[in-house]
């Protein structure tokens, strides 16, 4: 069985093809099937005992029909064949621990390695999420700290850790929403949800997947969002405004106070994405301005690692009025005073006295329920609390500081080689356009990126937002240092050069890399999405 | 304790580059009515007092010596290399994947795990896993009305809470209405759905109906009598499963299952009081347009190297928008490269391994509580690795046995009101042969 | 490059009309626009498509655009190589790459439509 997992994933001197047609590929790194061959064992478990085996016997035996009639075809390899072939996947990626990573809308910060040490302490790492309360005050006063810091960061009255991603803390504000409308009988005409032309694409799939119709409102020319259109299209059927502060465009909306007063008097939600606090922590609050409800995402601001992908999370921080609505259970201080026991523990004097609980089921009988299974992504929790005690206050305005002067020096060091739709002060991201290229040469913000690639720097993000043509927006974010936003801007301008001078370069590009510009079409028209012994080339459809 | 490298020199080089003469100008535009009151976020501590604080909190829990919980987290063995895979940095502080060319690493190790799930679950396609099981669950069922066009779902009670719970709150969102099928939780009764109760609750208004396997009590489901009676009404059918129980238990793909879901943490992923864990979702190609969730393809680069590429992304919220099939924009990337590094590490013989020893525990409970008079079976059927025991007076057992450090399961009370001194225990193959003699003589000593 | 005898709708269809049958498809500068399509969501033989109403959606790696029907009537035939070779509509959006056969509900709606001229216009813009 495990020889034909092995022949056809092996890749070297086999016929591994391409999905459309017979073409002999070379292969990088073979998939691990490759080295399965059967009866190879990693990882052994002992065998029952007589005893227990004696003493499982006289209970019901699982029927035949229930079982599987052979096992699953796994791959069958040796420990050391399994680890060498991650390790030499992992060659293959670049990451923060490498080089720069300049992604617009990510916030690639340094994910501190103290967190890691904090998360994988057994005492936290193998605590269940049923335990009795009794035996995870551990876990659940971090939970209720972690929320005390988020409030006193947001200004929000309330705090939930669920949402396991930013998308999720979106689910979960919209969900609220419209539990508040509804306990004010206004559930069936508030039907639309108002969104930026310039936002993340979750912020109108997340209206859908909560039955509003998404309604787009105009940027002006400042790149802040258009008042009147925004006065015009606000009515009661509005349910929300989602708006994201500072704007994917990395700029401060400057009238934010007037489009809260603007929601608020129209009857709706306000919903802010915060994605971008990394560029206002300790400046602005927007629980005190008068927003309902925002995000927090742990893996951007709060130094969580990205994960090749996940696992991030997505607190959400509420006003007085959506409290009732929040999921649950939450975690509560049961005894203790709140002010002494936070001032306790702010001290370093730990928290004697108070105990800790989960709210018990249907506390709230107006909460929206349960976005996840149990509390959250508990593991993220442990990190961004270490995060935020490490730095404190202080070293939180300084990361902001920090993060706001990088990209601003980055702004006017690359202005000069790129177009730059709204010259005017960023916050902690900047958006150029490569229209200039575009209309010169046909060089486009891709051809850019992947000529960036070959330089040993990551691009920064391309076509977001949508209402800047060839958009290239860059966050450097607080941790890299002058030399290396320097050698950035070196690259920027090399390729630029090379964009006027010599773009058949650029659209090689990238020539260094493990592999080069992939066949995205031949990927999407003829899906090869997993391996079987012998190579399923299937259509979608 | 900052991670930020700047020194002042660096500070005034770029201020004066920048233009301005302090960074406060930067943030100029911020009307003075909106800005910060108060910001009293404690004092910075340094690395030591960091981990100070940190191992306080941990010491604040008490890791039970003696633990039998389950109830959809499960204490397994993560195996050393699995952590030495997902501690590799060039995984851990990746982006997600949208430059290819430097991100196949991650790609491939993803592609590995949707062949792998697809290998467990006997299904065509695995997406790149979403945040848990739960949320995988309620976006199958949203995934099954999009596909039948349909705006009721049916769950049985023996699904596990949690997921039901989750499941009501998605729906919510479009509208979509839950209707329960009653599981048989009677004395005696066989802790299991009966297709009966299916049939009387199905009808050509259903969406899906979901089932789990082994269900909430460990019960082993007739999965494809419900199978059966789902598609007699042009219903999809959705697994919920359990993946280790994969190694021995049929394969949904192989018992009618349309979608599966499933939470993921059994395959090497820490207990962590309950996350980051991780959702998969299978189903069938045909199905696949509507599957929300990254999903991961081969291809070819131009020099003929085979490389991977997300793909199909058409259906994502990044281009799709406001008709994405969802909003979904994560997956739980180094969650799943765990499970990917756990199955390998494991391999079939592995995992049957930990299936055996699980059911032989679990079963080894059963009889030795039995016959100490200390507790009976809920219900008659076989069951996987957990099952429901009625032991009286429970709720004042368990909790007295909770403050000496053993957990003697769940108390089943709270989430199923007729269930009234049924603790739900749960077997792995760390649970040893002193354990549940520990366990008998706790319990004894509560009488 | 726009062939002379079809008509035009502002979102980028076409139609050849041959007696009562019209046969609808994108032209190439929608086709250009989308990039490398790779996949075609066709209508179903035998429904009813209204003028300028959705029928359809045609996806490309990065962008979805949904397709509006440029005259009424019934669905007679839809072009199966599609579902296999969603690139036609890239490289011969006019001929091999049609979408469907359509049994006209108005024969006059064509004549509302833009000419070849007129289109040309259009996307010159």
């Amino acid at each position: 069985m495990s020889a034909d997992l092995a022949g056809d994933a092996s890749g070297r001197g086999a016929a591994f093809t391409s999905p459309d047609g017979g073409e002999v590929l070379t292969v990088v790194e073979p998939l691990i099937f490759a080295s399965s061959r059967a009866g190879r064992r990693a990882v052994r478990f002992p065998a029952p005992s007589a005893r227990a085996k004696a003493a499982a016997a006289s209970q019901p035996a699982i029927p035949a029909d229930a079982c599987r009639a052979a096992q699953p075809r796994l791959p069958e390899v040796s420990e050391l064949d399994m680890l060498r072939h991650f390790n030499r996947l992992s060659h293959l990626n670049f990451a923060i621990d490498l080089g720069f990573y300049p992604l617009g809308s990510c916030t690639m910060k340094y994910n501190p390695k103290v967190n890691e040490w904090a998360a994988r302490l057994p005492g936290l790492a193998e605590s269940h999420p049923l335990d009795p309360a009794v035996l995870a005050q551990g876990s659940l006063e971090l939970e209720w700290l972690l929320g005390e810091l988020l409030k006193e960061i947001s200004g929000f009255a309330a705090v939930s850790l669920q949402p396991a991603a930013g998308a999720h803390g979106e689910l979960t504000g919209l969900l609220m929403a419209r539990a508040y409308h509804r306990s004010r009988g206004e559930g069936e005409q508030r039907t639309r949800v108002l969104v930026p032309d310039s936002a993340h694409g979750t912020n109108p799939a997340t209206a859908t997947m909560v039955g509003y119709t998404a309604v787009t409102i105009p940027s002006n020319e400042r790149g802040g969002i258009d008042l009147a259109a925004l006065r015009a299209a606000l009515g009661p059927d509005t349910a929300a405004l989602m708006i994201t502060n500072p704007s994917t465009l990395g700029i401060f909306e400057d009238q934010i106070d007037q489009v809260i007063a603007a929601v608020k008097e129209a009857g709706a939600i306000a919903y802010m994405d915060g994605a971008n606090l990394n560029a206002i922590l300790g400046r602005f609050r927007p629980g005190e301005v008068g927003f309902d409800v925002m995000h927090f995402n742990l893996h951007k601001t709060f130094s969580t690692p990205h994960g090749g992908g996940g696992p991030g999370a997505g607190p959400v921080g509420v006003s007085e009025r959506l409290v009732p609505f929040l999921p649950g259970p939450q975690p509560i201080l049961v005894s203790g005073d709140p002010v002494e026991v936070r001032e306790s523990a702010w001290a370093g004097r730990g928290t004697p006295g108070a105990t800790f609980a989960l709210e018990p089921g249907g506390a709230r009988a107006e909460s929206i329920g349960q976005v996840r299974a149990f509390t959250g992504n508990f593991g993220m929790f442990v990190r961004a609390y270490a995060y935020i005690r490490s730095n404190g206050g202080d070293g939180l305005r300084q990361v902001s500081n920090d993060a706001v002067l990088a990209a601003n020096y980055l702004r006017v060091r690359l202005a000069d080689a790129y177009d730059l739709p709204f010259d005017r002060i960023c916050k902690h991201e900047v958006v150029f356009s490569g229209r200039r290229q575009k209309r010169a040469n046909g060089i486009s913000t891709l051809d850019i990126a992947k000529a960036i690639l070959d330089h040993g720097v990551h691009p920064p993000t391309i076509y977001f937002p949508l209402i800047v043509e060839e958009a290239l927006m860059i966050e450097p974010t607080e941790t890299e240092t002058l030399e290396t936003l320097d050698h950035f801007v070196e690259i920027m301008h090399r390729v630029a050069t090379l964009a006027a001078t010599d773009p058949d370069a650029l659209r090689r590009a990238p020539e260094t890399t493990p592999v080069g510009r992939l066949d995205e079409a031949t990927a999407a028209r003829r899906p090869d999405l997993r391996f079987v012994a012998e190579p399923v080339v299937a259509e979608a459809g | 304790m900052a991670y930020s490298p700047h020194t002042p020199a660096d500070r005034e080089r770029m201020l004066a580059a920048v233009g301005v003469t302090s960074v406060d100008d930067l943030f100029a535009d911020i009307p003075a009515g909106v800005r910060a009151s108060s910001f009293s976020v404690p004092p910075p501590l340094s690395e030591q007092e960091v981990r100070a604080e940190l191992s306080r909190l941990a010491g604040r829990n008490r890791i039970a010596e003696v633990s039998f919980l389950g109830a959809g987290a499960y204490r397994h063995l993560v195996p050393s290399v699995v952590g030495e895979v997902i501690g590799r940095s060039e995984f851990s502080t990746a982006y997600t994947p949208y430059q290819p060319e430097v991100s196949q690493g991650t790609l491939q190790s993803i592609y590995e795990f949707q062949s792998l799930i697809c290998e467990l679950t006997g299904m065509e396609v695995a997406t790149a896993s979403h945040y848990d099981g739960a949320t995988a669950t309620a976006e199958a069922a949203l995934m099954a009305c999009r596909l039948t066009r349909r705006h009721r779902v049916a769950v049985s009670t023996a699904v596990n809470p949690q997921v039901r719970r989750v499941l009501a709150t998605y729906c919510s969102g479009p509208g979509i209405e839950v209707v329960e099928v009653p599981a048989d939780l009677a004395v005696g009764g066989s802790g299991l759905t009966p297709v009966e109760a299916a049939e009387r609750v199905l009808d050509d208004g259903f969406a899906c109906l979901v089932a789990q396997q082994p269900n909430f009590f460990g019960g082993i489901e007739p999965m494809g009598e419900l199978a059966d009676a789902s598609h007699a009404v042009g219903a999809q059918f959705v697994a919920v499963v359990e993946p280790t129980s994969l190694a021995l238990l049929a394969a949904p793909g192989t018992y009618g299952a349309d979608i599966v879901a499933a939470e993921g943490q059994p395959l090497g992923i820490p207990l962590s009081f309950g996350g980051p864990y991780v959702g998969l979702m299978a189903a069938r190609m045909e199905s696949v347009r509507q599957m929300p969730g990254r999903l991961v393809g081969a291809t070819r680069d131009a020099q003929g190297r085979r490389g991977y590429v997300l793909t199909l992304q058409a259906r994502e919220q990044h281009i799709r928008r406001e008709k994405a099939a969802s909003n979904i924009c994560t997956n739980q990337a180094l969650c799943a490269l765990a499970a990917t590094a756990y199955l390998t590490s494991v391999g079939p013989a592995g995992l049957a391994e930990v299936a055996d020893l699980s059911i032989t525990q679990a079963r080894h409970l059963a009889t030795a509580l039995e016959t100490a008079g200390l507790a009976e079976r809920r219900f008659s059927g076989p069951y996987f690795a957990e099952v429901a025991l009625r032991v009286p007076d429970a709720v004042r057992r368990h909790a007295a046995l909770a403050a000496g450090g053993t957990v003697a399961g769940l108390p089943l009370e709270s989430e199923y009101p007729e269930l009234h001194d049924t603790l739900l225990l749960a077997a792995t193959e760390l649970t040893t042969d002193a354990d549940i003699a520990a366990l008998v003589a706790a319990l004894e000593g509560t009488r | 490059m726009m062939p002379d005898d079809l008509r035009y709708s502002r979102e980028h269809e076409w139609v050849r009309v041959e007696g009562p049958i019209a046969t609808i498809g994108i032209t190439g500068f929608a086709a250009d626009e989308l990039g490398d399509i790779v996949y075609v969501e066709l209508p179903e033989v035998g429904s009813q498509l209204k003028q300028f109403a959705g029928f359809g959606v045609v996806e490309s790696v990065k962008a979805v655009s949904d397709l509006y029907a440029p005259i009424s009537g019934t669905v007679t035939e839809v072009n199966d190589a599609l579902r296999s070779g969603p690139e036609l509509l890239n490289t011969d959006p006019f001929g091999a790459g049609w979408i469907a056969r359509v049994e006209l509900a108005d024969p006059t709606e064509p004549e509302g439509l833009l000419d070849a001229a007129a289109y040309a216009e259009l996307t010159a813009g």
